[in-house]
């Protein structure tokens, strides 16, 4: 399950070459459990210095350092993480101040298989990061009876893949819990945090985005961060959501996306999307990994490289395309969406999950109800395909920048 | 079909007919076997290749705890638990309470008064006697067949007879689910769900909240109560291996009454009950008569002791027999013979034991019975007669408390549908038309 790559001798030698395609900040590691996406490092979307740092949008310092807003960003420090960091950091915050708040799951005592965990079990002590046996359905029921007693639990499933023996105690008891009992009892408290979408080798189980499962769960939030700086903000928003929110994790993420992340304690709202790139021809809607292959897309689009250059027609190259980060799936932003497509009038929807039961068909399903009148085309889905993913196929299921930039083409001269 | 008579304690003969031969504890190596250890552990290495599948030696059944007999008369060497006349009063009418309550209720379903019931003849003893021996803010998370522990608590008729009518004052939730989902959480009893088993690794957690709690550690633990059957299910593993580990201090008590609807409990495992299962995880088990109110008092008070003090989970297993069926929508003599259920009735009642026992002691008296009774039943159907005429909640209730917080907007939209229909349709299509007249408010609320 858990492949680990000690560095050896004949690896060391071609490390410089590795290097080159992405930083890496303190591993030696060469094939991390977690994959790799070099393309990510160099993301506009990401922020490298403290300034833009601080000008995220959308993000709200919890403890406010002065009464004059102008005068916020002054006193206020960043630090490079990579997303694993920022989740760590998140969950440091929320530790030291809910003393309630307890971390628990599958080996988060020594750190986390993903290192999301590093250090809190020393820092706060084994009473509050612990790990649980080795089943997710205990470890779901057990934070829902935690969070029912008013107890911040922040439960880590291992993958999102092994979510589904959960899956009883999420949509049968965490999302109906206020509702069967009028608001007496609520699990608002619960956190279900789990690293998703794909790595690159993970294969069936280790790489799946099963957001779709569970928006027919009325009563669940779903949080889907792109970026360290995403990450902290929506984690610390879930985890003080009086709802029991699943926190999806795009893994590969983990150590791809670095950029300066504001030290404090901030929030960055559920419910909103952001709107990454302005555009008036087309809308893109994406969330997690993807959201850099449309950013790729994107480039490609308006200047593609030499080998593309015939199958992108020189009218398309100007066409402005505005993209969307939903971040949270559920509940989703459909005023943003159709906003964006009313202008547009062309809606293209990116997920890793596969085509049917996926969050776009539902994305999709709204927005020609919203904007039927103003399309221009319809809207399509560029998604995994309809089987589970395949272990050595891996670069024909997901959606990748030519799908996409496929996609954004065909649906701009339809 | 004559079939042997199903009990909750199946004969050693029995039982040995199904486990093969003599059932096998481990054997320890005896003196002379010094072969050490596993490295960091204390297992003794033996040179002899031995399978065993027992928990006691010889393969007997686990022993069940039994304070009187059936003419409520103390065991010889049994410790009768120290209750005074009053705690004792207060179980028996407690006890007494639950058939008449349920005799009502279950003739108002067969009327359609009500859509749904289940009944607990026959377990008296195990849901009062447990009851009793708790805290009273001990966190209870039950299956659906103990509402005697929320009576005990002081939840009222009115709350039951709201709740299964689903009146606009259901407190437990405003008509959202189906009879007998109670739940409340002033007397700490956390909200009755369908799904079995679910409330036992929750139970897990709600021991940990109370251990991690300086008001509470060392005072309070979790209980959670399930029958054999849901203790078949993966939750049950999940939870007494969370409390067990982690751990947390949180009872099991387990209603072994025979049956899962039809399934009786020589289908439902091969090992000893559930009682076996606990030192599998390490922990404290006792298996208690039942039907027996004040060994399940004893026993379920000790265990409480052992949970709290220890922080860890006991698990607790009452056999009992399931007198009633599974609930109004079984027939439980498609798979059982009546002569089966009269027997038991008559011979093992938990009810008619304890009143002999308070008889002996002259805390009880035949007259006294039927004064209870009366009053009892007059008190249900006047809580019946209040709650039959009230109306459903209104109608808008329907979509609250889907969320906390802010409303998203799927539910203000579909809010908005249904208003928009309401208008469109409220008084021209009958279906609706009736309906709404039996909501609160018929459901104006939502047109405003």
């Amino acid at each position: 399950m858990f492949l680990s790559h000690k560095a050896s001798r004949p690896m060391l030698r071609t490390l410089h070459r590795i290097s080159r395609s992405g930083r890496r900040w303190q591993s030696t590691e060469t094939h991390p459990a977690g994959g790799h996406l070099p393309s990510v490092a160099t993301s506009s979307f990401l922020k490298p210095t403290r300034d833009l740092a601080l000008r995220t949008s959308g993000l709200r310092y919890v403890d406010q350092t002065d009464a004059d807003p102008a005068q916020e960003m002054v006193g206020r420090e960043t630090r490079k993480m990579n997303m694993y960091q920022a989740v760590r950091d998140a969950l440091s915050i929320a530790l030291s101040k809910d003393d309630t708040a307890v971390v628990f799951g599958e080996d988060v005592a020594f750190g986390g298989v993903f290192r999301c965990t590093m250090g809190l079990a020393e820092e706060f002590g084994r009473e509050r990061i612990f790990n649980t046996p080795l089943t997710e359905q205990g470890i779901a029921g057990f934070g829902i009876g935690l969070a029912s007693m008013g107890h911040t639990a922040i439960a880590e499933i291992q993958f999102a893949d092994y979510i589904f023996p959960a899956f009883d105690q999420i949509v049968n008891e965490a999302a109906k819990f206020r509702f069967r009992s009028s608001g007496n009892f609520d699990v608002g408290k619960l956190t279900i945090r789990c690293p998703s979408m794909a790595v690159g080798h993970g294969g069936h189980y280790h790489s799946q985005s099963p957001e779709g499962f569970f928006m027919g769960a009325a009563g669940l939030k779903i949080v889907i961060p792109r970026s360290p700086i995403q990450a902290k903000g929506l984690l610390l928003s879930a985890i003080r959501d009086p709802n029991p929110v699943i926190f999806m994790e795009p893994k590969v993420l983990y150590r791809s996306s670095v950029e300066q992340v504001p030290m404090d304690d901030y929030e960055i709202p559920l419910g909103k999307a952001e709107t990454l790139t302005r555009g008036k021809d087309l809308t893109i809607v994406s969330w997690g990994t993807p959201v850099y292959h449309c950013e790729t897309a994107l480039k490609m689009l308006s200047h593609p490289p030499a080998p593309l250059a015939s199958n992108v027609p020189v009218s398309l190259r100007s066409a402005k395309v505005e993209l969307i980060d939903l971040r949270t799936i559920m509940p989703w932003d459909v005023e943003a969406v159709a906003e964006s497509v009313n202008r547009t009038g062309r809606l293209v929807v990116v997920h890793e999950a596969g085509r049917t039961g996926g969050a776009g068909a539902e994305i999709g399903a709204e927005i020609q109800k919203r904007c039927f009148l103003k399309l221009n085309a319809p809207v399509r889905l560029v998604t995994g395909w309809d089987t589970p993913v395949p272990m050595q196929y891996e670069k024909f299921y997901m959606p990748d920048p030519i799908r996409i930039l496929d996609a954004i083409m065909e649906t701009l001269t339809y | 079909m004559i079939r042997t008579l199903r009990t909750p304690l199946p004969t050693s003969t029995l039982l040995r007919a199904c486990r093969g031969v003599a059932g096998t504890t481990a054997q320890l190596p005896g003196p002379g076997h010094a072969h050490g250890h596993l490295p960091s552990s204390t297992s003794p290495i033996t040179s002899k290749l031995h399978f065993f599948n027992s928990v006691i030696d010889g393969g007997k059944q686990i022993p069940t705890y039994r304070v009187i007999d059936g003419a409520g008369q103390p065991l010889q060497g049994a410790l009768v638990p120290d209750i005074d006349e009053a705690l004792a009063r207060r179980i028996y009418e407690n006890m007494v309470q639950l058939p008449i309550l349920d005799d009502i209720l279950y003739n108002l379903q067969r009327q359609g008064r009500i859509v749904f019931y289940m009944t607990s003849y026959g377990e008296e003893a195990a849901i009062i006697g447990s009851a009793a021996a708790l805290a009273h803010d001990d966190e209870v998370l039950a299956q659906y067949r103990e509402s005697g522990v929320l009576l005990w608590r002081g939840f009222g008729y009115d709350n039951i007879m709201n709740q299964c009518f689903g009146t606009h004052l259901d407190t437990c939730g405003k008509g959202k689910q189906m009879p007998v989902h109670y739940g409340s959480k002033e007397l700490h009893y956390h909200t009755i769900s369908s799904p079995l088993a679910t409330q036992i690794p929750q139970a897990a957690g709600v021991g940990y909240a109370l251990k991690r709690d300086p008001a509470r550690r060392g005072k309070n633990c979790a209980v959670v109560y399930f029958g054999e059957g849901a203790a078949s299910e993966g939750d049950f593993h999940a939870g007494m291996l969370l409390a067990s580990t982690i751990p947390s201090p949180t009872m099991f008590i387990a209603r072994n009454n025979g049956f899962a609807i039809s399934t009786p409990s020589s289908e439902q495992y091969y090992g000893d009950g559930i009682a076996a299962r606990g030192p599998g995880y390490g922990i404290h088990t006792v298996r208690v008569d039942g039907n027996d109110v004040l060994a399940v008092y004893s026993a379920v008070r000790e265990a409480r002791r052992l949970c709290i003090e220890e922080g860890r989970a006991v698990l607790v297993e009452t056999m009992t027999y399931r007198v009633g069926h599974h609930s109004t929508s079984d027939d439980s003599f498609a798979y059982r013979p009546r002569k089966e259920v009269e027997d038991r009735k008559r011979l093992d009642n938990p009810i008619v034991r304890f009143r002999l026992f308070m008889e002996a002691r002259g805390w009880w008296s035949k007259d006294e019975d039927a004064a209870l009774t009366k009053r009892i039943k007059g008190e249900v159907m006047a809580a019946y007669k209040k709650a039959e005429s009230l109306p459903k909640p209104e109608l808008k209730e329907m979509f609250t408390e889907v969320y906390g917080g802010e409303e998203p907007w799927n539910l203000k939209e579909q809010r908005e549908e249904l208003k928009r229909l309401l208008k469109k349709y409220g008084d021209s299509w009958e279906p609706w038309k009736a309906e709404l007249k039996k909501h609160k408010g018929e459901g104006k609320d939502l047109l405003e």
